[in-house]
C-alpha cells in the first residue's frame, strides 16, 4: 500500500509538472503565433461593433 | 395581432413536453408531501407543487398571448435577441442583493449586539449566517452571472438564444432553488458545509438546471455568426462547466429516504474534508471569478469604447487561470489531517496564482488607455475601474494569506472574514453595479441612466463602506491572531477566548456601519434604475447607425 501511495504521489508531482508547463507553452504559442495576429485585433474589437 | 376573442395558436411539440413533465411530477410531489414526517421537507416539496402548477399556467399563457411559439431568429437581417430572461435576471439580481446585503447587516450587528438573534431558531446567526453568504454569492451573483452571461452570449455571437423555454427554465429553475435554500436554512435544513449547504433534493434540482444552463450558452455559441468565440464566452464557459463538476463531485450524497431531507455524504474525515474545500475554493475561482471576468472582457471594453488591451494575453489569462485555480484548495486545511504535501502544494499553486489574477487586472485596466479621461465622467466607468483595484488588491493578499506562516495567524480570525468582503464588495459587486448599470438602459430601450449624479453617489457612499468594512476586520483580525498565541512568561495562554471576543467589540460596530452604507449605497442604485425603467427618455431607434468616431485607434505598443 506503501509503496503505491509513493509511486502514485511521485507520477503525479513529476508528470504534473511536464503536462502543465507543457500545456503552458502550447497557449503561449497559440497565443503568440505570428499568423494569429489579425484575428485576435479582430475578435478584442467583438463588444464594440454594433448589429 | 389585435384580433378580436383569443388569438390561440397551436403549442409547440417543447410546450406540450414542459406542460406534460411538471404535470406528471404534481401527484408524486404532492405524495411525498403527505408522507414525510419532517415538516420543512414537506413545505419545499408543495414548493415544487406550486412551481409545477405555475409552470404549466406560464407555459400555457403562451400559447394565448398572440406571441408565435418559435419566433424569427432574425427580423430584418438583424438577430432578433431574447432578453426576457435576461430582464428578469437583472431584476432578481437587485432583489437579491438587498435581501443579501440587507441580512448581512443584521448578523453584523448581531456579532455587536447578540440581543438581536431574539431568542429565536429562525433568527439564529448560525442560520442567517448561511442565508447572507448564499443569498450574495449564488442568488445576487449568480442571477448577474445568467443575465451577463445570456447577454453577452447573444450579442457576440450575433445570434438569438438557443431554445425559446429552456433559458426561462434555467432563469426560473435557479430561482427556484435559491428560495429552497435559503428557506431550507432557516427551517434548518442544511448539509452543514460551507456554501454547500442545500440538501441533496435541492442540488438534484440544481443539477438538472445546470446542464440545462450549460446546454443552452453551447447551443447559442454553436448557432453563431461571429468566426470567433470571444473571450468572455470562454470564461463563461469555464465557469459554467466548471460548477458543474464541482456541485456534483461535492455534493455525492445518498438521501436517508424520499421522505426525509437528510442525506450523508459518500467519504467521511479528510478526504470528505479535501473535496468540500477543493469545491469551496473554486467556487471562489470559477463562480465569482472567472465569471465575474466575462463580464469585465465584456463591459468594461464596452462602456470605455476601447477594444481589449492585449486579446493575447486574455488568452494566457484564461488558460493559466483555470488551470492554477482547480489546485488552490488546500491551503484551506493548513495545519490539518491534510498531508503536509498535499498543503504545500496548495499554497504553492496559489501563490503562482497571482500572476494570472494579476494579467487579468491589468489587461482590464490598460483597455481604458487613451480613454483614461472618462474616469472624470463616466462614474460607471470609474466603479468597474475601482472593482479591478479591488481585484488585484485581494488577488495579492490571497496568495499572502496562503503562505503557511501568514495562515497560521490569519486561519479562523475576521482577517479572513475582510479579505472575502474586499473580493466580494470591492470586486465581484463592484463589477455587477457596473454591469448592471450597463445594461438597463440596453434592455429597456433608455437614452441612458436616470441621473450620472446618483450613481456618484452610490459609488462613494458605498466606497467608503467597504473601506470601514475591511479596515476594521484586518484590524480585528490581526488583533485576534495575536492575542490567540499570547503566552505569559510562564508558558500560560495570556487571554482567555472571551477576552478577545469582547477586544472585537468597537470593530464589529465599525463593521456594520461600513454595512449599513454598503447597503445605503444598493438602495440608491435600485432608486436610479428604477426611475430610469419608468422615466427614463427612449433612445432613438437610429442612434446606433450615426457614424461612431472610430478611426483606427490602435493602442500604443
Amino acid at each position: 500500500m506503501d509503496t503505491t501511495y509513493q509511486w502514485l504521489a511521485g507520477f503525479a508531482q513529476s508528470a504534473g509538472l511536464l503536462y502543465f508547463v507543457g500545456i503552458f507553452l502550447t497557449v503561449c504559442c497559440y497565443a503568440f503565433w505570428p499568423g494569429n495576429r489579425d484575428r485576435f485585433e479582430e475578435a478584442a474589437r467583438t463588444p464594440l461593433q454594433e448589429d | 395581432m389585435s384580433a378580436t376573442g383569443y388569438p390561440i395558436r397551436q403549442a409547440t411539440t417543447g410546450e406540450i413536453a414542459g406542460i406534460l413533465i411538471a404535470g406528471a411530477s404534481i401527484l408524486p410531489l404532492i405524495m411525498i408531501a403527505a408522507l414525510t414526517t419532517d415538516p420543512g421537507y414537506a413545505f419545499h416539496v408543495s414548493l415544487g407543487v406550486v412551481a409545477a402548477a405555475i409552470t404549466i399556467f406560464l407555459i400555457a399563457n403562451r400559447c394565448f398571448s398572440g406571441q408565435p411559439g418559435n419566433p424569427p431568429q432574425e427580423i430584418d437581417g438583424k438577430p432578433n435577441y431574447n432578453m426576457g430572461p435576461v430582464k428578469f435576471g437583472t431584476v432578481a439580481a437587485m432583489f437579491w442583493g438587498i435581501a443579501g446585503f440587507t441580512v448581512g447587516l443584521v448578523i453584523a450587528l448581531q456579532l455587536a449586539f447578540p440581543a438581536l438573534n431574539f431568542d429565536l431558531p429562525w433568527t439564529n446567526f448560525g442560520r442567517l449566517r448561511p442565508l447572507h453568504t448564499s443569498a450574495v454569492i449564488f442568488a445576487f451573483g449568480g442571477n448577474v452571472l445568467l443575465a451577463t452571461s445570456f447577454y453577452v452570449v447573444q450579442r457576440t455571437s450575433r445570434a438569438r438564444l438557443a431554445g425559446e423555454l429552456a433559458p426561462w427554465f434555467v432563469i426560473l429553475g435557479y430561482n427556484l432553488f435559491i428560495v429552497i435554500a435559503g428557506t431550507g436554512y432557516l427551517l434548518g435544513i442544511t448539509q452543514g458545509k460551507e456554501y454547500a449547504e442545500p440538501e441533496w433534493y435541492a442540488d438534484l434540482w440544481l443539477t438538472i438546471v445546470w446542464v440545462v444552463y450549460l446546454l443552452v450558452f453551447l447551443l447559442t455559441l454553436a448557432k453563431r455568426k461571429e468566426p470567433h468565440i470571444y473571450v468572455a464566452n470562454w470564461f463563461y464557459l469555464g465557469f459554467i462547466l466548471t460548477i458543474a463538476v464541482l456541485h456534483i463531485g461535492n455534493n455525492l450524497n445518498v438521501p436517508v429516504s424520499i421522505f426525509s431531507p437528510k442525506s450523508y455524504v459518500l467519504w467521511s474525515g479528510v478526504q470528505d474534508a479535501m473535496f468540500q474545500w477543493w469545491y469551496g475554493h473554486n467556487a471562489v475561482g470559477f463562480f465569482l471569478t472567472a465569471g465575474f471576468l466575462a463580464i469585465m472582457y465584456y463591459f468594461v471594453p464596452k462602456r470605455a469604447e476601447r477594444p481589449v488591451y492585449s486579446y493575447r494575453l486574455s488568452i494566457i489569462h484564461f488558460w493559466a487561470l483555470i488551470f492554477l485555480y482547480i489546485w488552490a484548495g488546500p491551503h484551506h486545511l493548513h495545519y490539518t489531517a491534510l498531508p503536509d504535501w498535499a498543503q504545500t502544494l496548495g499554497m504553492t499553486f496559489s501563490i503562482m496564482l497571482w500572476m494570472p489574477s494579476w494579467g487579468g487586472m491589468i489587461n482590464g485596466l490598460m483597455t481604458l488607455s487613451g480613454a483614461w479621461d472618462k474616469l472624470r465622467t463616466d462614474p460607471v466607468l470609474r466603479m468597474m475601474v475601482v472593482s479591478l483595484a479591488f481585484y488585484g488588491m485581494s488577488t495579492f493578499e490571497g496568495p499572502l494569506m496562503s503562505i503557511k506562516a501568514v495562515n497560521s495567524l490569519s486561519h479562523y480570525t475576521d482577517w479572513t472574514i475582510g479579505h472575502v468582503h474586499s473580493g466580494a464588495l470591492g470586486w465581484v459587486a463592484y463589477i455587477s453595479f457596473g454591469a448592471i448599470y450597463c445594461l438597463v438602459p440596453w434592455l429597456w430601450n433608455r437614452k441612458g441612466l436616470y441621473s450620472l449624479k446618483l450613481v456618484n453617489w452610490h459609488f462613494w457612499v458605498s466606497t467608503l463602506g467597504i473601506v470601514l468594512y475591511i479596515s476594521a476586520m484586518w484590524v480585528s483580525g490581526i488583533m485576534q491572531g495575536l492575542m490567540w498565541r499570547a503566552y505569559t512568561s510562564l508558558g500560560f495562554l495570556e487571554y482567555s477566548f472571551i477576552e478577545t471576543v469582547a477586544a472585537m467589540k468597537p470593530y464589529y460596530v465599525i463593521r456594520a456601519m461600513g454595512g449599513g452604507l454598503f447597503l445605503a449605497g444598493a438602495l440608491i442604485m435600485v432608486f436610479n434604475l428604477w426611475m430610469t425603467v419608468r422615466h427614463g427618455a427612449e433612445s432613438a431607434p437610429e442612434a446606433e447607425t450615426q457614424p461612431k468616431l472610430q478611426p483606427q485607434l490602435v493602442p500604443a505598443v
